[in-house]
């Protein structure tokens, strides 16, 4: 089938998609996006995570057909021409990044939690961000690049 | 959808009710909400919390928030696990399944429709079109024992649903067992001592000997396995401490509701 979306703000398709390959696979191998990243296949580590018509879904368990016609937000949809983004900024300078497979998972849910919660608590934070795994950092320096974020994105 | 990321199964055709809007909401009809099959959880937190809280706070226990987002009540019940974190509420709550068919639509009560693990009374044509469940007519309660907060399949779980209209106690057991279960025995136990005592007039502290014995009746209806993410004694004896403690939280809410 063909699978046509909006992504990044841009209508892109794809041809000759099988109905039960996830988007996260039409993503990546279909249109080169490989920001998105494919760790466990099954919900479990959000290293997929992106913007499926605002919400916040694992690309890894939408199938590709389902995609038809939504609009899909990732990684690379999140920095502008001026440069990165404030959340992708504070995971750099906080040090939150270390091999940095679950990092655009992360960046993406972050995103959407300050933009839900502005000012969020650090049991928000976590809980906002339980279905992202990191196995490197520990997560104390990601909550600490959550809350610089916030702080940077609320001064403007 | 992680079955076919595994290529565990390839099915020969998808069939995607995800953009129909019908399922996708909600209809109150003679006291119960009648949930469509394509509810979230997430709207389920969000938005049915007063009305039916054990499906609610179970809801809430589901995945991660991305999961959440994704999956529903209908998926829950079709799946069939016997750890399904739905189903313990929709015991405890006399929940009813519409299947519906070429054939027609038929009601199942909910505790006919497990009928071993991942197999239920859906036939192969049938799909899920929504769950009526009862609005809640007294507190609520749902536990769920996990090795972290977030991401876990219930190693064993429980809910608890007081009707003080009625004056009914509904229980639930999840994943203790090849489907999910009621314990009757327990319900029909403490109904008896709450009657018997005036408690429902009253609504005063239960007896902690009647408590002790409702939470062996609840463990003793279950039947627990070891497997990878539990042993069958440690189920036995988490639903023992669940019972009690969702218990006494359901009823110091009746006792605080009670009209003065």
């Amino acid at each position: 089938m063909i699978v046509e979306f909006t992504v990044n703000g841009r209508l892109r398709s794809a041809e000759n998609v099988w109905p039960g390959e996830s988007l996260l696979y039409v993503l990546r191998e279909r249109m080169g996006l490989w920001g998105t990243k494919n760790a466990c296949e099954q919900g479990e580590c959000g290293s997929c995570t992106v913007y499926m018509d605002g919400e916040l879904v694992c690309a890894c368990l939408v199938a590709g057909g389902q995609a038809d016609g939504t609009e899909i937000i990732t990684v690379e949809g999140l920095s502008g021409e001026d440069g990165l983004h404030p959340i992708q900024q504070a995971y750099i300078t906080e040090g939150a990044v270390q091999c940095g497979f679950c990092t655009p998972g992360l960046v993406i849910a972050t995103h959407q939690l300050l933009h839900a919660n502005p000012d969020p608590s650090e049991d928000e934070i976590r809980e906002a961000l339980a279905g992202n795994l990191c196995r490197c950092t520990g997560y104390e320096k990601i909550i600490s690049a959550v809350r610089v974020a916030a702080t940077e994105m609320a001064a403007g | 959808m992680v079955e076919v990321n595994f290529a565990e199964r390839r099915p020969p055709a998808l069939l995607d009710l995800s953009h129909l809007s019908e399922p996708k909401g909600w209809q109150h009809r003679n006291g119960t909400v009648e949930l469509g099959a394509g509810v979230t959880y997430t709207r389920i937190v969000n938005e049915l919390g007063a009305e039916l809280p054990a499906l609610a706070i179970a809801s809430r226990t589901v995945g991660s928030p991305q999961i959440r987002n994704r999956g529903t009540v209908g998926g829950n019940l079709a799946t069939a696990s016997p750890a399904g974190d739905a189903h313990p509420p929709l015991l405890a709550t006399g929940a009813t399944v519409r299947a519906e068919s070429m054939r027609g639509v038929r009601d199942i009560p909910v505790g006919e429709f497990f009928l071993g693990p991942k197999r239920s009374a859906l036939e192969p044509d049938e799909l899920i079109r929504s769950v009526s469940v009862p609005t809640a007519r007294g507190p609520q309660q749902f536990s769920k024992v996990g090795t972290r907060n977030a991401m876990v399949i219930a190693v064993v779980s429980f809910a608890i649903a007081l009707d003080l209209g009625r004056r009914s106690i509904g229980t639930g057991i999840g994943s203790a067992g090849p489907i999910p279960l009621e314990a009757t025995e327990a319900s029909d136990y403490l109904h008896a001592e709450l009657t018997e005592g005036g408690y429902w007039e009253e609504r005063r502290a239960i007896p902690p000997g009647v408590i002790d014995r409702f939470s062996e009746m609840v463990a003793s209806a279950a039947d627990p396995i070891d497997d990878v993410r539990g042993a069958a004694r440690y189920r036995t004896h988490a639903l023992r401490v669940m019972s009690r403690r969702t218990l006494t939280w359901a009823w110091e809410s009746a006792g605080e509701g009670r009209p003065a």
